[in-house]
This record gives C-alpha cells, structure tokens and sequence, in this order.
C-alpha cells in the first residue's frame, strides 16, 4: 500500500467521493429480479453492481455432495471480466475462491440447512461492477436472494467494511480507498443472533483502532440492514395488493 | 470442516472439559503446544524451515527467481504464497488442484507477510518496472494435527528468515550471479495466532479433534509492534463482539511469546 498522491480526505474531513468519515455510499436494492432463479436480488453500493442468485434446494449433483443431516449450501462469488479496470480473466482465481468460501460461512449460520438433508442449495454471485466492498455488498445481495427463495432464516446476514484511510476510521471504503488505504475491514453481521459471521482485515491497526473499526463497521451493517428489510416488506405489499386486486 | 470421524463420546468429552476450564491434552485454553522450529535443512532451497506445533509439521521453502513486477507496483519484487496439503500428511488429504481450505490458508500467511511488510520487496527490484525478484514461498503440510494456519505462518516467517540469495550485479539490465551470498531483506515478524471457538468457549491453538467439534476459528496475525496486520475468521459458525475482541486482546501477548521462539 503506497502513499497516496493526492490526499483521500481533505482537512475538512471529506472523502474523494464527498462523503463524510462514518457515511455509507448510497445503496439501492431490489428483490426478485430473475425470473429463472427461486430467488435473487440486485445491489447497488457506490459504484458496486451485485446480482445474486438462488437455485435450491434441489437435488445435489453430483450425488456424493450430498451431505445425510443437512443441505449443503454451494456459493460461488464471481467477477465478470469487464467489471474492474484490467481484464479479469474469467476462470476463478484463488480471491474469488476464498472469498466464496468465507462469503458461504457467512450465510451458513442463520440459514436452517437441516430442514433439507440431502439437497443442495446453490448460491451465485455475480460481481457486473467493482468498486471496492464487493464481498460485502455480495453477503447483503445474497442473503436477500436466499429470503427471496423463501428459505427458512434466523434473520438476514448483512455486510460492511470499515478500515483506515489517511490515518482516520473510515465506513465503507470505495475503490480507491480499499487500494491506497492503510486498512481494510469487511464484516459480516445478523443482529436477531447479535453475531459476527465474517471477519477478515488486511493493512495495519493497533488494537485500539480495530476495536473503533470493528464498531464502525457493525453500525454501518445496521442502518444497511433496515434498507434490506424494507426492500424484502416491499416486495410482499406489491403481491398483497396484487391479490387484494384479483379477489374483488 | 471435512473431518475424520470421532465419537461423539469424544465430542461430548471435549466440549465438557472445556466447560470446566481444561483440555484433552492437559493444556489450559490459552495454551499452545510444544512449539519447534528447525531452519535451513532443505539445501537446495534458497531458505528452508520446518516447523512443529504438537504433532503438526509443516515445511516451507523458499525460491527466488527473476521475474516481472505486478503493474501497480513496478519498483518492488514480488511475492507469492502457495501452499500444498500433500496426501502424507492427513487420510483427509487427496492429490489434485489445491482446494479451498489450502488456498485460504495460503492466502492467510499471505496476507500476514505481505501487509506488515516483512520482506522489503523495495530492495528486491532489478529494471524498475521491467523486471524483479519474485520470493516464492512454499508452504507444505507434512502432517495434520491441528492448528495449520499457525504452523504455516511461522514455517513461512522461520523460512524467509534463512534465506539467502546469491550476489549479483546488473550488466546491461540481466542480472550476472557473483560470489557469495546476501540474506533476503527480513524487517518484520508476523505471527498468526488462532483460537477456535467450542460451545461458546475459546481456546487457542486447537488440535486436531478440538477442529473437529468447533464452531469456527479465528485467527489474527500481528506484526512486531503489537498491530494487528491480518485477520480471517472461518467456519460454519460465528463470534460475538466481545469474543472477537478478547481473541485480539490475548492473542497480542501470545503473539508476543511466539515471536520470541522465532526471532
């Protein structure tokens, strides 16, 4: 992490992109926008474009998958070439592996797998656009698509990143702010269980600045998570009136 | 977590003890196993270290070759961390491509080396923007009994460490091999230091059978002035606020300790 050219907070404390320290970029989510898939969801988080998608429970193939006490939830994070700056070739690289596993483990606590043994539940995540935070904003897509699939939950899994940007505590870094920045910290969160489901840092921070991080981070995770549930309520009024509209 | 089959009288024993404080192997819930480290014995390899915690063996080795830089970093060597769960090693482990948990381990000693800035990679370019040393570390898993990411962490530190590359001049930008050796440029220590978490509780360093009943892990890796330089939580379940902070809080002193094995 070199330093920087230009400074990425000017000495009024406003970011690059004109946001304030501790202000998320403008999020817009949508639900049920794949007709094929049992559920999906749409993001929009700065720049980030994430679509997710729900195929499940369904048989597992190939069989020997298939695990005798619960549903084996498959996730594959994946970014189109065309999404980032250089070419990302389209074959999935060691990130994209890692982050499928550690975005998988972070769906895993509040999915309800045992209601569906032998099956598999397969999640997909395709990242159209990069603008830093895309596992975070992909946990968020994500848990809404496997709502959307009408799978049993304990609560939705939300994401945020916070880090550390020309010295200070920043919420939400973007591109630019993930690449030059000091720190970087994506946290997963479900309120209803008050639990951390993923947590990864790189960059350099004492304790006392992780812990201000990790808080940030997590106050960041609660006001998405209020934008996820209105999105999912919003959805069910629309099919309400539809059939209130029908039945008269 | 694949996992070899244990009884669930084991289990149960295991979470038990923990309740009470204790461990199947005698050990209180912040302490590590015997932890030994032997540098140097693969010659063929610019540096070489194997390294036990307990019963886990891991061997990293070091090679260094020329190569070209990444773009957004022109005027720095490069590094690259892989790492191999060999069939010796566990009867869970298969022959192939490297799987997910061997990648993630790969990319969480990674991380460890590459954000505290151990290796001065500055001091490793040839042409700037043309061409570097690239520092392959290697990280072999010989045998499996818990607690890798550790053990590679400091495999991967323990090797750097003793490594050494050939002396050479630049003539006409290709580098010219002369007598003598130089050791690679090591200015911090990182340390990972995982802790699992079974029924709630968290204990460090878990061995084998512990990794099979835990929750999750989580493992923190911190740079010789105490800051934490990388950290990655795994496993199918998840951590409180205060849990995570106190894994931080006792893993810094652990950390400490380990170090002074090491260094």
């Amino acid at each position: 992490m070199s330093q920087p050219t230009k400074p990425l907070i000017n000495e009024n404390g406003v970011r690059t992109d004109g946001r304030k320290l501790d202000e998320l970029r403008p999020v817009k989510i949508s639900v049920g926008v794949l007709s094929n898939a049992d559920g999906s969801a749409y993001i929009e988080q700065g720049k980030n474009k994430i679509l997710a998608a729900v195929y499940g429970p369904r048989e597992s193939h190939p069989r020997h998958l298939a695990l005798p006490d619960r549903a084996s939830l498959r996730c594959r994070y994946h970014m189109a070439p065309f999404s980032v700056q250089e070419r990302k070739s389209p074959a999935p690289s060691r990130r994209e592996m890692e982050l499928s596993k550690v975005i998988r483990e972070a769906l895993e606590p509040v999915i309800f797998l045992d209601q569906y043994p032998r099956t598999s539940i397969d999640l997909f995540i395709e990242v159209l656009q990069a603008d830093g935070g895309t596992r975070c904003a992909g946990v968020t897509v994500a848990s809404l698509a496997l709502a959307d699939a009408g799978i049993p939950m304990r609560d939705l899994v939300v994401a945020c990143a916070s880090g550390k940007v020309d010295g200070q505590i920043v919420l939400d870094l973007n591109d630019i702010e993930d690449k030059e920045g000091e720190a970087d910290v994506p946290v997963a969160f479900t309120p209803n269980l008050n639990a951390i489901t993923l947590l990864q840092m790189d960059g350099l921070l004492t304790i006392e600045e992780f812990e201000t991080a990790l808080k940030l981070a997590l106050d960041g995770c609660k006001r998405i998570y209020s934008l996820q549930k209105e999105t999912l309520k919003a959805k069910y009024v629309v099919v309400k009136e539809e059939a209130e509209a029908e039945a008269q | 977590m694949a996992s070899t089959i244990i009884s669930r009288i084991k289990q149960r024993q295991i979470a038990q003890l923990i309740a009470a404080g204790k461990r199947l192997d005698g050990r209180g819930l912040t302490d590590y196993r015997e932890i030994k480290i032997e540098s140097g014995i693969v010659e063929r390899a610019e540096g070489s270290a194997l390294v036990y915690i307990g019963k886990t063996e891991v061997l990293a080795g070091v090679k260094i070759e020329t190569g070209e830089p990444f773009l957004d970093r022109p005027n720095e060597g490069a590094l690259t961390v892989n790492s191999e769960f060999v069939p010796v090693a566990s009867p869970e482990f298969e022959a192939g491509p490297p799987g997910e948990e061997s990648i993630e381990l790969a990319r969480i000693v990674d991380r460890g080396i590459r954000e505290s800035k151990a290796i001065e990679l500055e001091k490793l370019c040839i042409v700037p923007g043309k061409k570097v040393f690239v520092v392959f570390i290697d990280v072999y898993v010989l045998n499996h009994d818990g607690n890798l990411i550790d053990t590679a962490g400091l495999a991967a530190l323990a090797s750097i460490l003793n490594t050494k590359m050939s002396n050479y001049e630049v003539v006409e930008d290709e580098v010219k091999v002369l007598p003598g050796f130089t050791q690679l440029p090591v200015v911090n220590y990182p340390i990972p230091v995982t802790f699992a978490k079974i029924n709630g509780q968290l204990v460090a360093d878990p061995g084998l059978d512990e990794e099979e009943v835990m929750d999750s892990r989580l493992t923190v890796t911190f740079e010789k002035n105490g800051k934490v330089c990388a950290m990655q939580k795994s496993g199918r379940s998840f951590f409180t606020e205060e849990q995570v902070l106190e894994v931080v809080k006792i893993g810094q002193q652990k950390a400490e300790e380990i170090r002074r094995t090491v260094v």
